[in-house]
């Protein structure tokens, strides 16, 4: 079901077009990939979304209806620029911020306590932004993100700053708001954490949105008939008995077994392959070869600029 | 207008809970009130120390006619001890040596010898002393000659002493007495302390609007608040912060000055005020002191005829308008750039009017209805000091309503603006912002 959406934005500074046409879907509880180069638009879109610029034209939608300013306590944003104020108490700040959004300071002040707890720092109730670390004004400023209760969350590179540690958990977080029911925008340039959280991806390039989708489907949009074989035996007979058949791309031998990557063409199947392969070696496994999000985003964003050249 | 409050609040609590604001708000009242007992104290223990001062009198006139007076003692020494004391009299117990020269009638002239510089209170006590017993003297011998008896209390009578009374006729063709220094003064105080608050209170809405956009904390803010409910809390917030600042002093003052005042105890107050119409006394004892009391009425009396509520009406009037011209423009700057460098280029033509009009505000109190006072006034940016200084001396009616109409209509243009500067300026960083370009995104469409 879908719960955000943004219809036809387009976007204009100045002389350089940042949306172009460009549509969305979100649905209700899952976690949206806003994905694209830099430069590329994304932030004029989460910003649009915020309400804090307006699209040249083009609307963006909540649950159906057209967004109003009374709405945006709904969100809860993240921007990629981080920053609380230097010399208030954390504490303090946090509430003032969740007030903002709408919230009773009462209400403010009691959720927070039960994020500090949750993330094991209410030490720090008192203290002042410039007393934290990096990771930890990070870690406080995630908290002010949340701590309204947001339907829909936007997080611009959330990751960044974090170690391993605390990117665990806060992915962790991510996963959970979004089963307690809240909805997830997510613009980062990590593919690994997209391919782990996105259930659905939006690349966006030079103003323009590229692909969309979900993120699985578009993993498979993009495959090119690769397989990788993992067998006991002989590269040299296997490579002899596949030649002029199937196009062995790569080969890796170790101690577990040896392994070769194929490509079919000529309109050979799974079946020649295997039939192929049988009488010189033991077929260990047979797998399809996804490409990463990683290799489809270069892949989907040199086409369309290869595109646009033309 | 819920968040607007919201901000205001926040605004007002974390600039009045600063360590900087307590301190200076409960220090300056001490630190005038130290000054003010300061200048007290010193008046009261200003001439202490006693001076013996040697007296040759050539000629011979005025021996037993120089009595001390004050810590001021007077000895009459002879040539001999002269000749020796005008070689140097360091050691000597004397503080300096008085000589009298014999043609002193003819001359008009005498010499006081000292090794110190002498303080102008010896010196003009041994003039005065002089003068009046050369006067009396020379007094007597005419009326003596003159054969006529009562003379001398009749001369005596013809002393005069006239002052001035100024009156100015209102409107009402009801005569009021007004006194000139009083309203210079008020006039340049009230310019002053327009002045001083708008720009301080404007630079501090500048300083927060650009602390805001240097730690990145805005775009989460602006996520939820529009720019101009943010401005407009920041600008009221900060203007209550101001006023609290009045309040405390005007309270502060008053209880410090009436401290003061017990601390030294009426009689000290009033030995100040001797010492220093001393002098004057002297010379004139008669008419002084039938004068004093009146002069304390006369003053209250003035005071009461500056038509006080129209005075506080236009200062509340122009401080209001002033501060919020001042500071939604000081706000846009602070927005506008991301480093302190280029706010303090950026500010100075902002402020450039404001500084203009304190620097005419002495030609204007002076000349309050002159073309330098009367177009000041008048034109919005340098009207908030301007007019001031010029409204205790009465301004009319016409200026004042074409001054305010013009400030308001100004004031509203200018938050506009400043708004919409504010509104692209935030989240705009590393760009080199100069009033060009400022000029080009007042041109943008919403």
């Amino acid at each position: 079901m879908e719960f955000f959406s943004a219809r036809n934005v387009n976007k204009v500074f100045a002389d350089t077009h940042a949306l172009t046409d460009v549509s969305i879907s979100v649905n209700k509880q899952s976690i949206f990939g806003l994905l694209g180069p830099n430069g590329a638009g994304k932030t004029t879109l989460i910003r649009i979304i915020n309400q804090i610029t307006a699209p040249d034209s083009g609307e963006v939608f909540l649950e159906g209806k057209p967004m109003t300013r009374a709405d945006i306590g709904q969100i809860g944003y993240l921007p990629e620029e981080r920053g609380l104020y230097k010399k208030m108490k954390i504490s303090e700040q946090a509430i003032y911020l969740a007030q903002l959004k709408g919230m009773s300071r009462h209400d403010a002040a009691k959720n927070l306590k039960l994020w500090f707890e949750k993330f094991e720092i209410m030490s720090w109730w008192n203290k002042s932004i410039e007393e934290l670390s990096k990771g930890m004004q990070q870690k406080v400023q995630f908290i002010t993100t949340v701590v309204h209760q947001p339907r829909l969350l936007i997080f611009d590179e959330p990751f960044s700053g974090f170690d391993p540690i605390n990117t665990n958990l806060l992915k962790q977080e991510i996963l959970q708001l979004r089963d307690n029911g809240a909805t997830i925008i997510f613009s980062t340039h990590n593919m690994g954490s997209v391919e782990e959280l996105c259930d659905h991806i939006a690349l966006i390039n030079k103003s323009h949105k590229i692909v969309e989708g979900q993120t699985d489907e578009i993993r498979a949009r993009y495959k090119s008939n690769v397989f990788e074989v993992k067998y006991r035996g002989d590269f040299d007979k296997v490579s002899r008995a596949l030649s002029g058949q199937i196009k062995v791309l790569d080969h890796v031998e170790d101690k577990r077994g040896n392994q070769i990557t194929v490509e079919h063409y000529n309109g050979k199947s799974n079946n020649d392959l295997i039939q192929a392969l049988i009488p010189v070696a033991e077929i260990l496994s047979f797998e399809e070869k996804i490409p990463s999000m990683n290799d489809v985003f270069i892949k989907a964003v040199e086409d369309s600029n290869q595109n646009q050249k033309k | 207008m819920n968040k607007t409050l919201l901000i205001l609040k926040q605004e007002y609590l974390k600039r009045v809970k600063k360590k900087s604001f307590i301190i200076l708000t409960l220090l300056v009242p001490f630190l005038m009130a130290g000054m003010f007992a300061l200048i007290i104290f010193l008046s009261i223990n200003n001439d202490k120390k006693e001076r013996n001062i040697a007296v040759y009198d050539e000629s011979g006139l005025f021996l037993g006619e120089f009595g001390n007076e004050g810590y001021t003692k007077y000895t009459f020494i002879e040539k001999e001890q002269y000749t020796k004391l005008s070689s140097g009299f360091k050691e000597t117990e004397f503080y300096g040596v008085l000589y009298i020269p014999g043609d002193i009638y003819t001359n008009n002239s005498a010499q006081l010898i000292s090794e110190k510089q002498i303080p102008f209170e010896v010196n003009e006590q041994i003039e005065r002393k002089l003068s009046r017993f050369i006067e009396n003297d020379k007094k007597s011998k005419i009326i003596a000659e003159s054969g006529i008896p009562d003379l001398g209390e009749r001369l005596e009578a013809t002393k005069t002493s006239i002052s001035l009374k100024t009156l100015k006729i209102s409107e009402g063709g009801e005569a009021k007495s007004s006194s000139s220094a009083m309203a210079f003064g008020a006039s340049y105080a009230m310019g002053f302390i327009i002045y001083f608050f708008v720009f301080m209170y404007g630079a501090m809405v500048m300083r927060g609007v650009m602390e805001e956009k240097k730690s990145r904390i805005i775009e989460v803010i602006i996520s939820s608040v529009k720019p101009f409910e943010l401005m407009a809390g920041k600008i009221i917030g900060t203007a209550l912060v101001g006023l609290t600042q009045v309040a405390i002093w005007v309270v502060l003052g008053i209880a410090v000055m009436f401290g003061v005042q017990s601390f030294f105890s009426p009689e000290a107050a009033q030995q100040m005020g001797q010492s220093i119409m001393e002098g004057q006394q002297n010379m004139n004892p008669a008419a002084m002191q039938t004068v004093e009391p009146n002069k304390a009425m006369e003053i209250l009396d003035m005071i009461g005829n500056l038509n006080l509520p129209f005075i506080l009406f236009s200062f509340v009037f122009y401080f209001l308008f002033g501060y919020l011209l001042y500071s939604s423009l000081m706000g846009a700057v602070g927005a506008a750039v991301d480093n302190d460098e280029d706010s303090q280029q950026m500010v100075f033509p902002v402020t450039f009017p404001l500084i203009l009009s304190i620097m005419v505000l002495f030609p204007i109190a002076r000349n309050p209805e002159g073309p330098v006072a009367f177009w000041f006034s008048i034109i919005p940016f340098t009207s908030p000091v301007a007019m001031l200084a010029r409204v205790p001396y009465g301004v009319p009616l016409w200026e004042l309503l074409l001054s305010m109409f013009l400030l308001v209509l100004t004031t509203i243009g200018a938050i506009a603006a400043a708004a919409k500067i504010y509104r692209i300026g935030l989240l705009m960083y590393g760009k080199k912002v100069n009033i060009k370009e400022l000029i080009k995104w007042l041109r943008y469409k919403n």
